[in-house]
């Protein structure tokens, strides 16, 4: 499975950076900080590569180090950017006795990708989650905000052909 | 609102229109209201879409000052989502179609006659429309901490008021002393909902005397739900999101503390929303803030979001987090009542914790004690799921069995299944066999049986699902979720996953099962937080009541469910074979071939599967519309 990780450059706009910085000084003197600090700076940027970070760095006097352990810490800071479109398949434990897990081994045989990864065409990015509360249709998956629910594994063509 | 007699005008004034949403007979402004479930999971069957569709359709036939509309929380019943009420009638429509809306607004709502035909089917008793709480879902549940969800709309802090919301805050804060606060607490017998069931007023009693001189001390609220399955706090938390304001605000006054955060998931948006607005609307009402009910007590609450890591439900996790830190969990004792965030003592408690606070404030501690069973008073919500009829959220009392929380408010197990297991705690729990079906549910009981409360997802399983997948499942979850501080749940974890997986795949011995066995019990007693002393449950409590599966995967090298892939074999029955070759087709391994037997009665000759090739991928299965093929 091929990746596209490491290929994008970061495409950080002065406009990104202007926002960013204006976060940080709303923020920077309330103690704990660097959580929403790092949520907002991540929805400006969709993702939180090095740059970043550094920006965040030089901006609250917090070491480059204590950021990036922190990023790598939570499932939800990502230091690679997403797809277009993030399928995220509900691998809680109601749509796991349902079938998710088939349905993400499908989705990640048709993509051609791993878990956590990006077509290489920034198309699409697939993750695997822990339950978005929505068991009452499992087995669920999410395409950015459009929840599928109550699938089998032949629903995985149809889905992926709405959005390619 | 600085007095309650303020509370108590805006109160009356709403107190009709909801009470009409609970017994019928109350006076409103309206004619009718339209409850929709605005909750994560009517929402994501489209539930908007009908609101809207309402709106429309109101606005063209005039309809916009005769009924009201209100969006809801969740109703319980998310297997029958959308779900659509309309009161003073109380008819529920399930699974509801935007299509369907004209006919019910021209019907039902103009003409005055509910469509039978779209009502949830239990409802309808020939002519008679039966009440809702009469249907096998609701009858046997006692709401306490879901009452306002699915009957009040969240985003409006006046129709929580209307439902004598603020009024607990409004006594204790001119009746009651502190200790007054907490003694109540404590003779109700509230023990904390999130799984560990640590009796609640000992919490805040620690906290208000600990540490006697504190400058600072903190409430928060635990709202990072994020054993997979379990979704009640959400639930709360979307419909119903200022009782959790109100008790934490209580909990601020009985400890002594000004400052109060929510720790909630991001994975859950509407939840987020509901309590931002929720939060503004009580400033703006001056339920939070300075000099509540014209006291000298102030108190504010801030959010504070997750960001995906399930160890973050570990309350000393979940304050290094909000401190901004990697959310690793810290050695107790100093327990948080001592030192918690930011060093000051702090009270942690769960969602439904706090939704039961202003009940039990309100009716005595008296009432609330008189639920439940000796050890365990009130009741529990349980997020039902899994393989089971009513998918949903319920509310019983404590010490209901699980038979009756399975079997008929669940409505058992669809399409004539076997009932295999029951797994509550999430990865935290354990498996409970169908002989432990009788036994009234509390903590205490749940321990004894190998399991545990845990927040209170239940996941019915059944003859389809294999134990040691299960486990392994489970494993998969805490190797990831493990933050990796201390070495037992770090590399025991991985080691034990290692097994499952080798034992999943056929390759087990015996051996491996008395080796996996030996390491659940060291680390359960060397795990430095709760992730890792339960982490092996899952694994325990399948080994204790279904040994005999592990051995079929181990000795005879089968998985009796037809789950693990490796351990099975694929065949066709040639007798039932027609011979059509369909399955020949739907082949990728092309692995299916004609041989010359014709089977009686039979035209063509049947096929055969070369088990050599057989990628065991299913497809031929699924394919074969004459059930000759069985996979063993």
């Amino acid at each position: 499975m091929n990746s596209a990780k490491s290929t994008v450059p970061f495409k950080g706009t002065p406009e990104q950076e202007a926002q960013l910085l204006s976060v940080i000084a709303e923020k920077k003197d309330t103690q704990g900080a660097l959580m929403p600090i790092l949520q907002k700076a991540q929805e400006i940027y969709g993702y939180l590569p090095i740059e970043v970070q550094k920006i965040i760095s030089n901006n609250t006097g917090i070491p480059l180090e204590k950021i990036y352990g922190v990023v790598t810490f939570y499932a939800q800071f990502s230091l690679y950017p997403k797809g277009e479109y993030t399928i995220s398949v509900c691998l809680g434990t109601a749509c796991y006795v349902k079938g998710s897990g088939d349905i993400y081994d499908k989705l990640q045989e048709k993509l051609g990708i791993a878990g956590g990864e990006c077509t290489p065409d920034g198309k699409f990015s697939l993750d695997a989650c822990r339950c978005i509360g929505a068991c009452g249709l499992a087995p669920v998956l999410t395409v950015n905000e459009d929840v599928y629910g109550r699938l089998t594994v032949d629903d995985v063509d149809k889905i992926i052909a709405k959005y390619a | 609102m600085k007095t309650l007699e303020e509370l108590n005008v805006v109160r009356d004034s709403l107190a009709g229109e909801v009470a009409l949403r609970t017994h019928g007979n109350a006076s409103s402004k309206y004619e009718r209201h339209v409850l929709v479930c605005g909750g994560t999971g009517c929402t994501s069957s489209g539930s908007p879409k009908i609101i809207e569709k309402l709106n429309e359709e109101f606005a063209a036939k005039g309809l916009t000052d005769k009924v009201q509309i209100v969006k809801t929380g969740c109703f319980g019943l998310c297997e029958r989502g959308p779900i659509m009420i309309v009161y003073p009638e109380g008819s529920f429509y399930s699974r509801v179609n935007v299509d369907e809306i004209p006919r019910i607004v021209d019907e039902h709502l103009i003409g005055g006659n509910p469509v039978k035909e779209f009502l949830y089917e239990e409802t309808v008793d020939g002519d008679d429309i039966k009440a809702l709480d009469d249907t096998s879902f609701y009858k046997k549940q006692h709401r306490v901490a879901l009452r306002n969800c699915g009957v009040i709309d969240p985003e409006n802090i006046n129709e929580y008021i209307g439902r004598d919301g603020y009024q607990a805050l409004g006594k204790v804060l001119t009746t009651m002393t502190p200790e007054d606060v907490i003694q109540t607490i404590l003779d109700s017998g509230l023990r904390g909902r999130g799984g560990g069931g640590f009796p609640t007023g000992m919490k805040w009693k620690l906290a208000r005397n600990i540490v006697p001189d504190a400058d600072m001390k903190y409430v928060c609220c635990n709202a990072d739900e994020g054993d997979p399955g379990a979704f009640m706090d959400r639930s709360v938390l979307e419909g119903d999101p200022h009782v959790v304001l109100e008790a934490m605000t209580i909990a601020g006054y009985a400890i002594g503390a000004k400052q109060g955060y929510i720790y909630v998931r991001a994975e859950y948006p509407i939840a987020v929303e509901r309590l931002n607005i929720a939060i503004k609307q009580a400033r703006e009402a001056g339920m939070l803030g300075k000099n509540i009910f014209g006291t000298d007590f102030s108190f504010d609450i801030d959010l504070r979001l997750g960001a995906g890591a399930f160890v973050c439900g570990e309350e000393t996790a979940l304050m290094t987090s909000i401190e901004g830190n990697r959310g690793e969990p810290r050695p107790r004792p100093p327990f948080p009542a001592e030192k918690g965030l930011f060093q000051k003592p702090t009270i942690l408690n769960n969602v439904e914790t706090y939704a039961n606070i202003p009940q039990i404030i309100l009716n005595g501690a008296e009432w609330f004690a008189s639920m439940g069973t000796e050890k365990s008073k009130g009741t529990k919500v349980f997020a039902l799921g899994g393989k089971i009829r009513n998918t949903g959220l319920v509310e019983v009392p404590m010490g209901t069995t699980l038979r009756e929380v399975i079997e008929e408010i669940g409505g058992g197990i669809p399409n004539g299944k076997k009932f295999k297991a029951a797994q509550t705690g999430g990865p935290s729990g354990g498996c409970i066999s169908p002989e432990n079906f009788d036994i009234p549910i509390d903590y205490d009981n749940l321990i004894g049986i190998g399991s545990m409360m845990g927040s209170g997802g239940l996941i019915v399983m059944d003859e389809d699902n294999c134990m040691v997948d299960i486990a392994k499942f489970f494993l998969e979850f805490t190797v990831d979720e493990s933050c990796g501080k201390c070495t037992p749940c770090r590399i025991g974890t991985k080691r034990m996953y290692e097994i499952l997986d080798k034992i999943t795949k056929g390759k087990g011995t015996l051996e491996d099962i008395d080796k996996l066995e030996e390491l659940c019990y060291h680390i359960k007693a060397n795990s430095l937080c709760g992730l890792g002393q339960t982490a092996p449950n899952p694994v325990l409590s399948t080994l204790r009541y279904f040994r005999d599966e592990y051995i079929a995967h181990v000795v005879d090298k089968k998985c009796p469910a037809g789950v693990c892939k490796d351990l099975l074999s694929f065949e066709i029955v040639k007798d039932s074979c027609i011979g059509c070759g369909m399955c020949a087709k739907q082949c990728p391994a092309s692995a299916i071939t004609r041989t010359d037997y014709i089977a009686p009665g039979k035209k063509l000759a049947a096929m055969e599967i070369d088990k050599t090739k057989c990628v065991k991928c299913g497809a031929c299965i699924a394919s074969c519309k004459f059930k000759a093929i069985i996979k063993k």
